[in-house]
């Protein structure tokens, strides 16, 4: 599961952040992730705790954000929602679509004291 | 929710209906969503005030703040992926480096990248040599499969991971040490869902299926066909065994990614495989040209800033 990954890749950064900014520990950790991404968000809430333990952000909230996607339609000419991956412009019904949004997985920001 | 891997029912679908927990989404006027519990207010909280459209985590059990501390945010603006496309960014550059076009074969297991690898190295007639990086959880026989077949190989084993990433790569390369203008194949470990969200420092990733396995994939695992510019349809000699229609899948890939080529080919009988081996030879000529072009440039930078350097001694 590829959603351990991303937690031990949030927590790096994570980390790295509250160190830099002489955090005794982190509160919160706020995510955005793009509903085009190739992440499940329960999966990654999973993780989160356990990932966590022993660093500076061991007992944080983790909180997300979750953006949804957009795609310039070719023949509609102009950006349109997109739910999810393989879905038609819901205005015209194409499938000649190329992602401009919602692919994103961030750490935002966090809370540190 | 799956207690092996944590995937939910947050975003899951039973017969088309999707299963939520009092749960709405909210577009604010500038076109952004926020997804909100039932009880939030809707106006409480201002545009550009990100940190109200969070959603707290059921599933973490946070320690009560203390009285008197003052949280105080950092704002980090990170990717989740940023360490790994990093990494991915350095292999890409030390690739180009040696003119070397570079592939990550990606697929379910059993759709037969192996057979396509080995097929490749005893029907490869230019001269450039092909090298492999080898991805499974156990096991070196598909490296051991690879290196029969005449090609070098490194194998990475993941243990209990389900994808490559860019450091086992890095670690891969240092240890292969691929030679220059070389063609360089990794395989994935066979999984239609992981690999897709990882960059390896690859030009392009090339998704196989086999006949074998439904014309539909490409609609019920979007996002790895959507990651892939090219399709290797394997296993065409059974075609007239299954029910799979090329056209359909073909259709179906483009949906999720309009750009994508497809080359139909049997590893067994050799059928179409030209298409692929001539697909395969133009990208080790481009990768070698553009190799050529980058140190004809360097050459004639280094040549400019001679004259330069030569015209500032004669007049100091």
């Amino acid at each position: 599961m590829h959603e351990m990954a991303l937690a031990e890749s949030m927590r790096e950064i994570v980390e790295s952040v509250a160190r830099r900014n002489a955090a005794r520990r982190v509160s919160a950790v706020r995510v955005e992730l793009g509903a085009l991404s190739c992440v499940e968000p329960q999966a990654l809430e999973f993780c989160f705790d356990a990932t966590m333990r022993g660093s500076l952000a061991e007992g944080a909230r983790l909180e997300i954000m979750t953006t949804p996607g957009e795609a310039w339609c070719m023949p509609c000419g102009k950006t349109v929602a997109l739910a999810r991956i393989g879905e038609a412009c819901p205005e015209c019904g194409s499938y000649q679509l190329q992602v401009s949004r919602g692919e994103a997985m961030r750490v935002t920001e966090i809370e540190i004291c | 929710m799956c207690t092996t891997c944590g995937c939910g029912s947050e975003t899951a679908h039973v017969e088309g209906r999707k299963i939520t927990a009092g749960e709405h989404w909210h577009q604010h006027a500038d076109g952004r969503w926020h997804r909100h519990h039932h009880g939030d207010s809707e106006d409480g909280h201002g545009h550009g005030d990100r940190r109200s459209g969070y959603i707290a985590s059921l599933l973490s059990t946070p320690r009560p703040r203390h009285e008197g501390t003052v949280p105080h945010v950092i704002e980090v603006e990170q990717a989740l992926l940023a360490k790994n496309d990093a990494i991915a960014t350095g292999n890409r550059k030390r690739l180009a480096e040696r003119g070397i076009f570079a592939l990550n074969l990606v697929s379910s297991p059993g759709s037969g990248k192996t057979s396509l690898l080995v097929r490749t190295i005893e029907g490869w007639r230019s001269g450039t040599p092909i090298e492999v990086i080898e991805g499974d959880q156990q096991t070196s026989r598909d490296a051991d499969r690879v290196r029969a077949a005449g090609a070098r190989a490194v194998q990475i084993n993941t243990g209990k991971g389900c994808h490559l990433d860019a450091q086992m790569v890095a670690t891969a390369l240092e240890q292969l040490s691929p030679a220059e203008g070389s063609l360089l194949l990794i395989e994935n470990v066979g999984n239609l869902v992981c690999p897709a969200a990882f960059d390896l420092g690859e030009a392009h990733k090339v998704v196989i299926l086999s006949v074998t396995e439904g014309e539909d994939k490409p609609l019920k695992y979007p996002d790895m066909f959507h990651a892939a510019d090219l399709l290797v349809l394997s296993k065409i000699d059974l075609l007239s065994y299954v029910d799979f229609d090329p056209a359909t899948a073909l259709e179906y890939a483009r949906r999720v990614q309009p750009e994508i080529e497809m080359i139909p080919l049997s590893s067994k009988t050799g059928e179409g495989f030209d298409a692929w081996l001539e697909w395969l030879e133009l990208g080790v000529q481009r990768a070698s040209a553009r190799l050529e072009d980058t140190i004809a440039a360097l050459q004639r930078r280094i040549r400019a800033l001679e004259r330069e350097l030569a015209g500032r001694v004669t007049s100091a």
